[in-house]
């Protein structure tokens, strides 16, 4: 079963780094020069934090504020990457604002030494929080690691498929056959030449990183700057691995404006610098398993705030703007090691923004090295599925980087910024720009979205069951018993296959994309999406029992990869015939 | 910004108004398709019953308009409305900023019944489908061209995305008679001037069965609630339907005797049918083909429309007017207001 869909035809072929020797890659220079970079950092953001609260007042409100919200976070939900003093730090600021503080409440203005002093505090914290968040990326490390995730992954390929003594040695198999890269490659490489890359996959599970480093790798192109959960840290592999990789530190925790600011600055500087960068702009793994329906612009604004500042200070010096690039990156996985604990979460908070605790499914090295073994010695695909590359307003480019039209006409990105012919700084502007840029974002998402077996058959399966109780809402379903939940086979292949129609409908449209093995005889497709479904999970969405009949020992997870197929209106396919709301008047 | 060239596209009555009220600020190049309106706005200084204003410069020239203005007002009707983009698209830059004044929807002829919101746009999505220009706004309000042309006080709404259009739209269009807010509910705004032109059809209808001003009142109110039910169901907020867009436009329509929708509902009501009315019409009232479009949105969505499902009986199905009125007032309505 698993040789007839593993693809050993290589689609791509090893591709030459484009830039040749490491001391080019931008992130290197960045590193080299980290001084230099962190203290623009902080300016950027004491700039943009001067805006935002021009006066005194509102500034030390911010200070005072971002202190309480500190030293609650100290005591309430301490981390082991927290520093060791962070107590001390944050005392040192109280006793510093109690000073500019008492003068504030006597209702006189401040005088011209107070404001000076109240920006010597906020300096302090950007400084640190500037310093906490910068990485601190090692070449020697990268390639290490690097090295590891390749030599490493592809030895137990190898190990597992090839049996026998010297299998441990052979090369038969590559990562290559177990990840599928697809999409616009070789202009995504063109691109990294000619600008800077912003790239933006979905999210689904914490392995989403190492997998998307590997392919940037693979793909000859620069390591990648991305901002990666501090609670990763808290797992020494990742931390590794992180720390290597050239990753900055986002601590979730930390909701504060100035955080917030230095953090943008961050990223926004970065880019100014020509780093590649990569955003998760889901923000979070999709805790529902749906593709992300919603993004967080907050860094995807700063892409286009640097692209503007990029038009600015090329028009002074008088050469050409450097580029950035918009490139969206859709992952596919049969299976997400931490979906029971992801599914139960978006189930507790019915998808509500709140704080959640971290969940421990996935939380020790020795459980993912476990699963990464598993991993390589059963068979389940990846894809990662680059989208057309875009500007920053959506508009698709040629390989010299030019931005087209929908006619094919070439439009000046810089004219984006332009009024009465002369770039013009307006941040409501923009936000709406980056609004229009997550919406371009998701929509390539959708269409580049590759159904596999296993979501169509987690698919077809929790439709099913939901249409036996039309009355009950998602909770009551998935609280009734699994025992109980038996579909004839027949009837699930006859559903299977009309869905199936569909999808494949879809795709000839151009609005979603499959996996070559699902165009196998349906019985086959079906059998391997539920071989595949949720693999590693000690509960399996999907079973057949004796009888042959399709059966479910987990419902959540089941709803869980079910998701993955929403919005594209197969709902319909399930539904009674459309019951209008009977109107009075009719 | 007073040097700069200000563009209107179309010179038909309310284009033609609101270049006169643009010329107040800044010089205007209005355009015109048929070389016979330029030539008669150049020689004669009018365009149909308007005289225009010393500031405007007929034109005939798409690529020139787009060279010398960077904010264009498209004002054409709904049926040309995305040729005449199509044709400006080529000259337009991302810089333009374009802010029409076309209270109508625009349909994808090859699209299923029946029609959902992806194959009904509105002017501004059309302006977006087919040039490069981002900056979109729209005017709406109760903007009766006659009583503007005599100068009477009114006011208009400015919707748009962006703050810049709305600030631009106000500095061009202000004056003392005229008032000109700012919303940012852009698709909210386009749809308060495209439903109650349904509404106002209906409102000649009752003038025209000789109805007095409790019953308008009642249809006002009524229809007021059901723009509301519809505007959401289509992609805009309340607030929008209680401003000067929703509420303003649809009491000035409703009592306007002058309008084409107007006129149509008092003729249907007179046992005129909507092909006799036709051929006497010169230009159809948008709100014919907005009420079947709109029928049709109402039918996917499951929206109650007890007035736009009756209009559109009465308009294509020959049901009388006074039928119409009857079922309508046999509705047993539980509540007054269900949607704050």
């Amino acid at each position: 079963m698993m040789r007839l869909f593993s693809r050993s035809k290589r689609t791509i072929s090893g591709y030459e780094p484009i830039l040749p020797t490491r001391k080019h890659w931008p992130v290197v220079q960045l590193s080299r020069q980290q001084d230099k970079f962190v203290e623009e950092v902080i300016q950027s953001s004491m700039e943009r934090l001067a805006e935002e609260a021009p006066k005194l007042e509102e500034l030390v409100d911010e200070l005072e504020t971002t202190l309480y919200r500190e030293r609650l976070r100290i005591r309430q939900n301490p981390w082991a990457v927290d520093p060791q003093d962070e107590e001390t730090f944050w005392k040192k600021i109280k006793n510093k604002l109690v000073g500019i503080s008492v003068q504030h409440t006597n209702g006189n203005s401040l005088h011209k030494k107070q404001i000076e002093q109240a920006k010597e505090i906020l300096r302090d914290i950007v400084s640190r929080y500037a310093h906490e968040i910068s990485s601190t990326f090692k070449p020697s490390s990268y390639r290490l690691a690097r090295n590891i995730v390749t030599f490493g992954f592809a030895r137990l390929l190898n190990a597992s498929r090839v049996k026998g003594f010297r299998s441990f040695y052979s090369t038969q198999y590559s990562l290559r056959d177990k990840i599928n890269i697809v999409g616009e490659v070789e202009l995504l490489r063109e691109l990294a030449q000619k600008g800077t890359i912003i790239m933006v996959p979905t999210h689904f599970s914490n392995l989403d990183s190492i997998l998307i480093g590997w392919v940037i790798h693979e793909l000859g192109l620069p390591p990648f700057i991305y901002g990666a959960g501090l609670n990763l840290f808290n797992i020494k592999i990742f931390a590794y691995f992180m720390n290597s990789l050239g990753a900055y530190k986002v601590d979730r925790r930390k909701k504060n404006k100035i955080y917030v600011e230095t953090l943008k600055a961050y990223s926004r500087q970065a880019i100014r610098w020509g780093c590649h960068s990569l955003f998760f702009p889901g923000g979070t793994r999709s805790r529902s398993g749906k593709v992300e329906d919603k993004l967080k612009l907050g860094l995807l604004g700063t892409a286009m705030e640097a692209q503007r500042l990029n038009y600015e200070q090329s028009e002074k010096k008088g050469e050409e703007a450097e580029k950035i690039f918009i490139v969206p990156v859709v992952l596919n996985y049969h299976f997400v090691l931490e979906a029971p604990s992801l599914i139960r979460d978006h189930l507790k908070i019915e998808g509500q923004e709140r704080y959640y605790v971290e969940t421990d499914e996935y939380s020790t090295s020795s459980k993912i090295i476990k699963f990464l073994f598993q991993f390589f010695t059963e068979g389940s695909d990846i894809s990662v599925s680059f989208g057309k590359p875009m500007d920053l307003m959506g508009n698709l480019v040629d390989e010299e980087g030019r931005s087209l039209d929908k006619h094919g006409r070439k439009i000046s990105m810089r004219e984006y910024f332009c009024s009465g012919g002369k770039i013009t700084r307006d941040i409501q502007r923009e936000n709406e720009y980056t609004r229009m840029l997550g919406e371009a974002i998701l929509k390539s998402y959708h269409i580049n979205n590759r159904v596999f077996s296993s979501h169509l058959v987690a698919f077809t399966a929790f439709q099913m069951i939901k249409q036996k109780y039309p009355y009950l809402d998602l909770y009551n379903l998935l609280r009734i018993p699994e025992e109980e939940q038996v579909i004839e086979y027949k009837e699930y292949k006859q559903t299977f296959g009309k869905l199936r129609e569909e999808i494949f409908r879809l795709h000839k449209a151009g609005k979603v994309d499959i996996a070559p093995h699902l165009k196998q005889e349906v019985d086959l497709v079906i059998a391997h999406g539920i071989d595949n479904v949720g693999l590693y999970h000690s509960r399996r969405p999907l079973l057949k029992n004796k009888e042959g009949n399709i059966i479910t020992n987990d419902l959540n997870t089941l709803f869980y990869y079910h998701n993955r197929m929403e919005g594209y209106g197969l709902e319909q396919f399930f539904t009674q015939p459309h019951s209008r709301k009977q109107f009075i008047e009719e | 910004m007073s040097k700069q060239y200000v563009g209107v596209v179309g010179a038909g009555s309310f284009g033609t108004v609101i270049a006169n009220i643009l010329a107040e600020n800044a010089p205007v190049l209005l355009y015109a398709r048929r070389n016979e309106v330029v030539d008669e706005m150049r020689t004669m200084k009018r365009s149909g019953s308007y005289l225009l204003h010393q500031n405007i410069h007929p034109t005939n020239d798409l690529e020139q308009l787009a060279k010398e203005c960077q904010v264009i007002f498209p004002i054409v009707s709904s049926s040309g409305f995305r040729d005449s983009i199509s044709d400006l698209s080529p000259f337009l830059k991302p810089y333009h900023i374009l802010i029409h004044g076309t209270k109508g929807l625009d349909v994808d002829h090859k699209a299923p019944k029946p029609l959902s919101r992806e194959s009904v746009r509105t002017m501004s999505e059309v302006i977006q489908e087919e040039s490069v220009v981002v900056r979109v706004g729209c005017l709406a309000g109760p903007n009766l061209a006659k009583e503007l042309a005599e100068g009477q006080p009114g006011a208009t709404v400015v919707a748009s995305h962006f703050d810049e259009v709305i600030q631009i739209g106000q500095q061009l269009l202000r004056n003392p008679r005229f008032q000109v807010y700012g919303n940012n509910d852009l698709i909210g705004i386009e749809l308060c001037g495209i439903l109650k032109n349904v509404i106002a059809i209906a409102s000649g209808a009752l003038s025209g069965l000789g109805l007095g001003e409790n019953s308008r009142a009642l249809l006002i109110s009524r229809g007021m609630v059901e723009m509301i039910y519809l505007g959401k169901a289509l992609g805009g907020n309340v607030e929008a339907f209680i401003g000067l867009a929703g509420v303003g436009d649809l009491v000035a329509t409703c009592f306007s005797k002058h309008s084409r929708n107007f006129t149509v509902g008092y003729r249907l009501a007179q046992g005129e049918t909507l092909s006799e009315i036709m051929q006497t019409m010169e230009e159809l009232a948008e709100g014919v083909n907005t009420t079947k479009i709109v029928k049709q949105l109402a039918d996917y969505y499951d929206v109650g429309a007890p007035i736009t499902r009756m209009l559109y009986k009465v308009l294509f199905e020959d049901l009388p007017v006074e039928k119409a009125l009857d079922s309508l007032m046999k509705i047993s309505f539980t509540e007054d207001v269900g949607f704050l």
